[in-house]
């Protein structure tokens, strides 16, 4: 037997790891890996068009990873929304690996489409697309619990994908066993408590990528509404994502938000910068008659 | 097709009441860690290669006296790193007491062939790794692909397919700079370009499983090996 090299090793597990896909699928490289699973960008050959294949990493002997895979497709079927990834088949393959195909999704995490936006009002537009999708998913009984910048993806045109609904809570697809899932500090107390969670888990989690997005000295009102949405308890927070979303359209158009007492100085500054325009017409005007009646007064 | 596991775990084996069982468990056990150890004593150690060998056979015998593998606890360590932290004791033990104990006559029907494991110290030493547990992992990860290799060379012959793993050798086990490409292989073994990547995903498909199930043979539990098997495929190493 020949000496196997480093190099040899490292190629022999790759070679290992290779999914062995249904025939009308041929791996092209790997997207991205998760804790469990590695999603594969593929080409289908049927509809000749690129596909992502998330395939776990192992046969799951105590079949927890497989569930878990299964309920993120079952969750992935049920949502139908421009937002949300559709899946288009899962099953297992020949070496025992679970398996499902999707849309395939090229883009940058919204920390880094936001980091490349200087414009506050344009990342804000950003993370209300996240928001939109959140609050779809609640509509349907599902909680997403692992909402954080690197689950949400921005495309070439704009578009915004929220991914990886492997942890997710759902009203209609029951789990096998209690589970803390979840990212910790994009993750509520409450979730880091084990306990069963609602919509205001994400909440508290899309509070927090706000943060992420808004840079080192954002306006306090912005800061206020992170503030109410990472609230420790869920009562202190948003009842829920059109609350949340709700509040930051008021900031967006100059209104007061509703989680933020703002200060006179506040005010004042808010409501000129909203009435710019016409402000500086009266102030204008106001001047041009000053001036004018010193004239005739000379 | 699935590959179900057809080996236990050495240490499930090594506490069975049946002698064979636990005799047939501890030649597994000298047959996947014996070359990681010796390469571990020669390197980590600094031990000279006679050293070495004989502390790797001491050390196997030792296990055996000392029943070490039986008394494993799954939930307080990976085997492989209870196996090594047992190894650094011994060796610490006896260059304390400034003794070597010599036992000829061998104490396992496994043929250990130190020489050639020296030579491969040769080829891997300008890349030693600084961390003595990666040191560890990566020879033991040497060791369980080198049987798997040999797993699957022993099926091909068996069935017939020495076509396919040729295929494998060829391709898979090359050189990264010399690899030659799937056109070159069909051409030198006289099969079309599809038969070639068809045998190489066959091929690739069954020392995968094989992997997996010797892996099973070498860890301690169902968890370690999950966890042994998501890291050895998945990098981080």
């Amino acid at each position: 037997m020949s000496f196997l090299s480093d190099t040899t090793l490292a190629h022999l597990r790759e070679v290992a790891v290779w999914p062995p896909l249904p025939a009308k699928y041929t791996p092209l490289g790997v997207a991205g890996r998760g804790g469990s699973a590695t999603v594969y960008e593929a080409r289908d050959h049927d509809l000749d068009r690129m596909v992502a294949v998330k395939v776990l990493d192992i046969p799951d002997q105590a079949g927890r990873a497989a569930a878990r895979l299964a309920r993120e497709a079952a969750v992935l079927a049920r949502l139908d929304h421009p937002g949300i990834v559709p899946i288009h088949e899962r099953g297992i393959l020949p070496d025992g690996r679970a398996f499902y195909v999707m849309k395939f999704v090229r883009g940058r995490t919204i920390d880094e489409a936001a980091a490349a936006k200087p414009a506050l009002l344009d990342r804000l537009a950003l993370l209300d697309r996240v928001l939109e999708t959140v609050a779809f998913a609640h509509a349907h009984g599902i909680v997403h619990r692992d909402l954080k910048p690197s689950n949400v993806l921005v495309g070439g045109f704009g578009e915004v994908f929220v991914m990886d609904w492997g942890a997710a809570q759902s009203d209609h697809v029951p789990e096998a066993e209690a589970v803390i899932a979840g990212t910790p500090g994009f993750m509520a107390p409450e979730q880091a408590a084990g306990a069963v969670v609602d919509g205001r888990a994400d909440v508290y989690a899309l509070g927090t990528i706000l943060l992420t997005m808004i840079g080192s000295d954002p306006p306090r009102a912005l800061t206020a509404i992170a503030a109410r949405a990472r609230a420790a308890h869920p009562d202190a927070r948003y009842p829920d994502v059109p609350a949340l979303a709700a509040d930051l359209h008021r900031f967006r158009d100059g209104l007061a938000p509703t989680a933020h007492r703002e200060s006179i100085g506040e005010r004042v500054l808010r409501l000129y910068r909203r009435h710019e325009l016409p402000v500086l017409l009266v102030v204008a005007y106001i001047l041009m008659r000053a001036a004018l009646l010193l004239w005739k007064g000379i | 097709m699935s590959f179900p596991p057809t080996r236990l775990s050495v240490v499930a084996r090594v506490r069975s009441e049946d002698a064979d069982t636990r005799r047939v468990a501890h030649e597994a056990l000298v047959e996947a860690y014996w070359k990681p150890i010796y390469k571990y004593l020669r390197l980590k150690w600094h031990l000279s290669p006679d050293a070495a060998a004989d502390a790797t056979q001491e050390f196997f015998l030792s296990l055996l006296e000392r029943d070490l593998v039986g008394r494993y606890d799954a939930g307080r360590a990976r085997f492989r790193t209870y196996l090594r932290l047992c190894l650094d004791g011994f060796v610490a033990n006896q260059q304390k007491a400034e003794r070597r104990i010599k036992r000829g006559g061998g104490i396992t029907t496994v043929p250990l062939d130190f020489t050639t494991a020296e030579g491969e110290l040769v080829r891997i030493e300008p890349s030693i790794p600084a961390d003595v547990d990666d040191l560890f992992y990566r020879e033991w990860v040497r060791a369980l692909f080198d049987r798997a290799v040999a797993d699957l060379r022993a099926d091909a012959e068996t069935r017939n397919r020495q076509v396919m793993f040729e295929v494998f050798v060829r391709y898979d086990l090359a050189d990264a700079a010399t690899r030659p490409s799937y056109d070159e292989i069909g051409v030198a073994l006289g099969l079309p370009t599809t038969t070639v990547t068809n045998h190489l995903a066959a091929m690739r498909r069954q020392f995968r499983a094989i992997v997996l199930d010797r892996l099973r043979e070498i860890t301690g539990s169902d968890d370690e090996w999950e966890a042994e098997a998501r890291r050895l495929l998945r990098g981080d190493w």
